[in-house]
């Protein structure tokens, strides 16, 4: 009682610093620098901040703090643009939504969905503060109790959505489970430093490969190149059906799910390592798992919308818990903002373990100013939206090239390596034939984000674990079994036993035809090559190395024994079946006037001319041929919409400092920016 | 509004504040250009707080203000960026190039990806750090100023690896015969630290400004025990008490308390010089090779400016800690011993890493 004493008065003072006009107008300066900043998917808050560091240099507090804020708090929510209307996955916040926002802008309800998606970010964040404002006094030990076991169990939990959105056959839902997870394994091991798939002599592999271009590879390609073939608007018909306060209305006729949502999102968002990479997909999971009919599910179920988006910004006031208390960033522009926070002022504001008993008031003025930037960033995206989705309706083929241009550009800012590129087009590759094949996208993209914690969490708690149980038995189980422990295993099987019993009525992929069993085999075939390939390389690692050895060694065993389980099944079964699923047959691909690899090639063009000529000139050329040739417009409009695609692209790269990727021209002359 | 403009707006806010005026013109003039300053980190580490720091103060000095921007290229540890600067010819004095202990271990060891050649580039400034051990309250009752009362206990430590900066500490309590088990695979001494209050980890060590931050507090509380510091080197290269933390004994003197623990012999030299190389010397900025002397003394100047402002030891002892920074020929012995290791030395740890750790750096 004694700390809510306190408590009262901080906040008064809190509220006292924010509801001074100087400070909303700094908010909304943010807000808005952040909304700019946010349709560029992949690069978010780390730019922007790294943008207004210079200026906080003995800044007034509140001032920097309220600029900061209202820039971090809106990424979550103008990314929300990007993975609804385009199926581009902006951060990993927003990837859930993908599943179902985009279907629902297929369907010409693109103003609805964002409408549900932004009223439920507002809420999410609004009630992860009011969470907070009492949480944060008490989160301390709480925040301790969440030792290596308990995270490796929440890890899991995560991992336990694969079955919900395991597609049809479970068995080829775990096999692209697996493989993301051994595709996440690719690189330098955490622990012991062994190569994984991976050589010195090709540096980029060594670092791995970058979640934005995973993401934007699995989700975003195959949709862009299908439209593309397609040669269609976004919106079938080019008609929005459902206006912006249809979603709203939405939200709240799904506000207890909005709630708990939201929970979800605060209490996995404070927890320190695990950062915002599960939230989404249990969000996800407890949204199908609550719904009683399910069969919309990834065909545009609103509900699909609503759980993510509300967990996502309730996670950002959570992820302030270990931020504020320990010091310790949850992610990215977490970690900017601490070192931004001492510039401020005099330097007195130190984050950390001081933070709660010398400045109360600064840490409810922070908690309050990312709700109320929440209010002021979904105000202005909502009435943005119902303009925005008229890109929805445009003819995909005016928008392709430009969706080309932004992706590339934010596969590159991941890395800065021309690499990046190659990456990007090789990991479409893979989206595309899991999605013509009807293998569950969402299913490797969570085996992929949740690879490196299960291996770290796992190694370190095993290690741990068996120090522990050295010194007694007692000790080990005390410590492998705590009580939250045990509360989340009890979730997890639940939640995998109503999962496998529901993922039959969810298809992520739609309906899909069945057809020949050549194409499927083969494809299948392919994958447990890999698999092979990379069991046989992980078991090259010495053995003193276990740590960095074991998993890829279980995870793709397990994968391959799936593989091997579906071929069998495959052989024995007659042609037709559903196992032989293949968007080729029949059906929207099918029937495309384009073919994928045409389709394709423009997009391989565009990355062999940059590897020559470097970017920018590679991309003048590139939406001038594919306009004038693919899209069939007159030179008027050709030279006018390249003017404007570069023009862009240049301002904002300009104002956010940011290089485009070189070629063999830069490397031989020297050329100005933005030709360098 | 671009970047330029921003930063120019804050530099002339900052002089404005500082009442400080332009310096006088000198030769090498940067009016109007952009000096890039690359840190082969992300912008979240270490680096980029020590190069954010010093990127305004160091425009503000160098002739014709120019707009310093700090740019990063992370990866591989550190020598991708290593490796594209070793690429790099002096063109106009525009690009700087910032390393830290992470750089210099790998180069020191011989690791395969490393292509870069540390005596090729020229150092304009290098500025050090100390770091401090600690125990948990229960095993730091056993702690009698040596460490022959822990030699029993095993211990649990969050790691960053053995080939980081954490060789330092590990080889530290090695030498005294405590028996540490490192978890590896943490991100950050913050997460160590993090590990140390859940009970999971029992010793931990943090560079200085973390000590300060999250820790001191611990051992004041009584939850935690200080044991050590690594010390800092006087003028003649002894190791002393660490200036920032004076009533901590340094390892030196544990090792010296501890029975079978000397300061001498080939332990004791490999520890020291990988000491130096990680600590005292941590980070250094560089002009590329092939840089005119002129340059070289407009940037040695600069620096030395912003070192004799007279708010410096307030503003960097909250931001990068108060610890010496090296200019001009200093920074340049400082360089040679950050990176010249005895050879015995590196076989040493080279040796003791494959046969504790089982690393093998080929």
């Amino acid at each position: 009682m004694e700390a809510f004493a306190t408590a009262l008065p901080a906040l008064g003072e809190a509220w006292g610093l924010i509801l001074q006009p100087v400070v909303l107008g700094y908010l909304v300066l943010g807000v808005v620098m952040g909304l700019a900043v946010g349709v560029f998917p992949g690069l978010g808050g780390i730019a922007g901040l790294s943008l207004l560091l210079p200026f906080m240099f003995g800044m007034d507090p509140v001032l920097g703090l309220a600029l900061m804020i209202g820039m971090v708090a809106v990424v979550p929510t103008s990314d929300t643009f990007a993975s609804v209307l385009m199926g581009i996955p902006g951060s990993s916040a927003s990837q859930a939504t993908v599943l179902d926002g985009f279907p629902m802008a297929k369907n010409g309800q693109a103003a609805r969905a964002l409408s549900a998606a932004f009223s439920s970010s507002l809420f999410g964040g609004l009630v992860g503060a009011c969470f907070l404002t009492l949480f944060i006094l008490v989160a301390r030990p709480i925040v301790l109790a969440f030792g290596l076991p308990e995270m490796l169990m929440i890890t899991i939990l995560g991992l336990s959505m694969v079955a919900v959105l395991a597609g049809r056959f479970p068995l080829k839902g775990l096999a692209a489970a697996g493989l993301g997870l051994m595709i996440g394994t690719i690189g330098e091991a955490d622990a012991g430093g062994s190569l994984r798939m991976a050589s010195y002599d090709i540096p980029y592999l060594t670092d791995g490969l970058k979640l934005v271009i995973v993401g934007l590879g699995i989700f975003a390609i195959p949709e862009i190149v299908s439209l593309l073939r397609q040669d269609r608007s976004i919106a079938k018909g080019a008609s929005l059906g459902a206006g912006w306060l249809d979603g709203v209305k939405d939200w709240f006729a799904n506000i207890w799910l909005s709630v708990r949502c939201s929970v979800i999102g605060v209490v996995v968002g404070i927890i320190p390592g695990l950062g915002g990479s599960v939230v989404d997909w249990i969000a996800y999971g407890h949204s199908v798992q609550t719904t009683k009919d399910k069969s919309n599910f990834g065909k545009g179920e609103v509900r699909g919308v609503i759980g993510p988006e509300s967990s996502n910004n309730a996670k950002e006031g959570g992820g302030l818990v270990p931020t504020l208390l320990f010091g310790i960033p949850g992610s990215g522009s977490m970690a900017i903002f601490i070192g931004a926070v001492a510039l401020l002022g005099s330097g007195d504001i130190e984050v950390g373990p001081g933070m709660l008993k010398d400045n109360l008031d600064i840490t409810y003025s922070i908690v309050w100013l990312l709700a109320l930037a929440n209010v002021v960033g979904t105000v202005l995206c909502i009435a943005a939206s119902g303009g925005i989705a008229k890109l929805t309706t445009i003819r995909f083929t005016y928008l392709a090239p430009f969706l080309f241009m932004l992706i590339s550009f934010a596969a590159f800012q991941s890395g800065q390596n021309f690499e990046d590129l190659l990456a990007l087009f090789a990991i479409g590759l893979i989206g595309i034939f899991l999605r013509r094949f009807d293998w569950s996208r969402p299913a490797f993209l969570i085996g992929f984000v949740l690879s490196n914690p299960v291996e770290k969490f796992t190694n370190q708690a095993f290690q741990i674990a068996s120090f522990r149980f050295r010194k007694g038995f007692d000790v080990g189980m005390e410590y492998v079994f705590s009580p939250i422990v045990i509360v989340l295993i009890i979730i997890t099987v639940v939640s995998v036993v109503l999962g496998i019993r529901q993922a039959k009525s969810i298809m992520a992929e739609g309906e899909v035809q069945s057809g020949a069993k050549r194409a499927p085999m083969v494809f299948l075939l392919v994958l447990a090559g890999y698999l092979i390939v990379a069991l046989v390389n992980a078991n090259m690692i010495p053995d003193y190395n276990m740590t960095d050895k074991i998993i890829p060694l279980v995870v793709g065993s397990f994968a391959l024994l799936c593989c091997t389980i579906l071929l069998v099944q495959m052989i024995r079964r007659p042609e037709g079946d559903p196992i032989f699923a293949d968007k080729e047959v029949a059906g929207e691909d099918a029937d495309a006037p384009y073919g994928l690899w045409s389709t394709l090639a423009w997009f391989a063009a565009l990355i062999a001319a940059t590897w020559v000529v470097g970017f920018i000139l590679a991309l003048v050329g590139f939406l001038i041929s594919f306009l004038r040739v693919r899209a069939g417009s007159s030179w008027g409009k050709t030279l006018l919409l390249t003017a404007c695609g570069i023009g862009f692209m240049c301002l904002m790269a300009g104002a956010l400092n940011r290089d485009f990727p070189p070629g063999l021209l830069q490397d031989a002359v020297d050329l100005p920016w933005p030709l360098k | 509004m671009t970047v330029s403009t921003f930063t120019r707006r804050a530099v002339v806010g900052l002089i404005a504040a500082a009442g400080i005026a332009a310096p006088a013109a000198a030769e090498v003039d940067f009016s109007g250009k952009t000096i890039e300053w690359v840190i082969p980190f992300s912008e979240t580490g270490g680096s980029a707080k020590w190069a954010n720091f010093f990127a305004p103060l160091l425009a503000e000095e160098l002739p014709g203000n120019p707009t310093v921007v700090v740019k990063f290229m992370p990866g591989a540890g550190s020598t991708k960026g290593a490796n594209w600067f070793q690429e790099q010819d002096h063109d106009d004095g525009t690009l700087l190039f910032g390393t830290s202990g992470s750089t210099q271990f790998p180069y020191l060891l011989g690791d395969p990806r490393v292509r870069y050649e540390y005596k090729d580039w020229n150092p304009v400034m290098a500025s050090g750090t100390g770091g401090v051990a600690y125990l948990n309250a229960e095993d730091g009752a056993k702690f009698d100023g040596s460490a022959n009362g822990l030699k029993d206990v095993d211990f649990i430590y969050g790691s960053q690896g053995a080939t980081r900066l954490d060789l330092v500490p590990l080889l530290a309590w090695q030498m005294l015969g405590m028996n540490v088990e490192p978890v590896f695979g943490i991100k950050g001494r913050g997460d160590g630290r993090l590990m140390f209050e859940r009970g999971e980890a029992t010793i931990d060590y943090q560079t200085s400004s973390g000590y300060l931050k999250g820790s001191a507090e611990m051992v004041v509380a009584g939850d935690a025990v200080a044991m050590m510091s690594w010390g800092a080197l006087d003028a003649d290269g002894n190791i002393v008490r660490d200036p920032t933390f004076p009533d901590i004994p340094t390892f030196k003197e544990v090792c010296e308390a501890t029975d079978g623990c000397e300061t001498n012999g080939e332990a004791w030299d490999a520890w020291r010089a990988f000491f130096v190389a990680g600590f005292p010397v941590q980070k250094l900025a560089f002009l590329p090779a092939g840089t005119p002397q002129e340059v070289i003394d407009t940037y040695t100047t600069a620096f030395q400016a912003v070192v004799a402002r007279a708010d410096f030891a307030d503003i960097s002892s909250k931001r990068v800690g108060k610890y010496q920074v090296f200019t001009g020929t200093d920074a340049q012995s400082a360089l040679g011993t950050a990176t010249s290791v005895p050879d015995e030395a590196k076989a040493f740890v080279t040796n003791w890493l494959q046969e504790a750790y089982g690393v093998s750096l080929n």
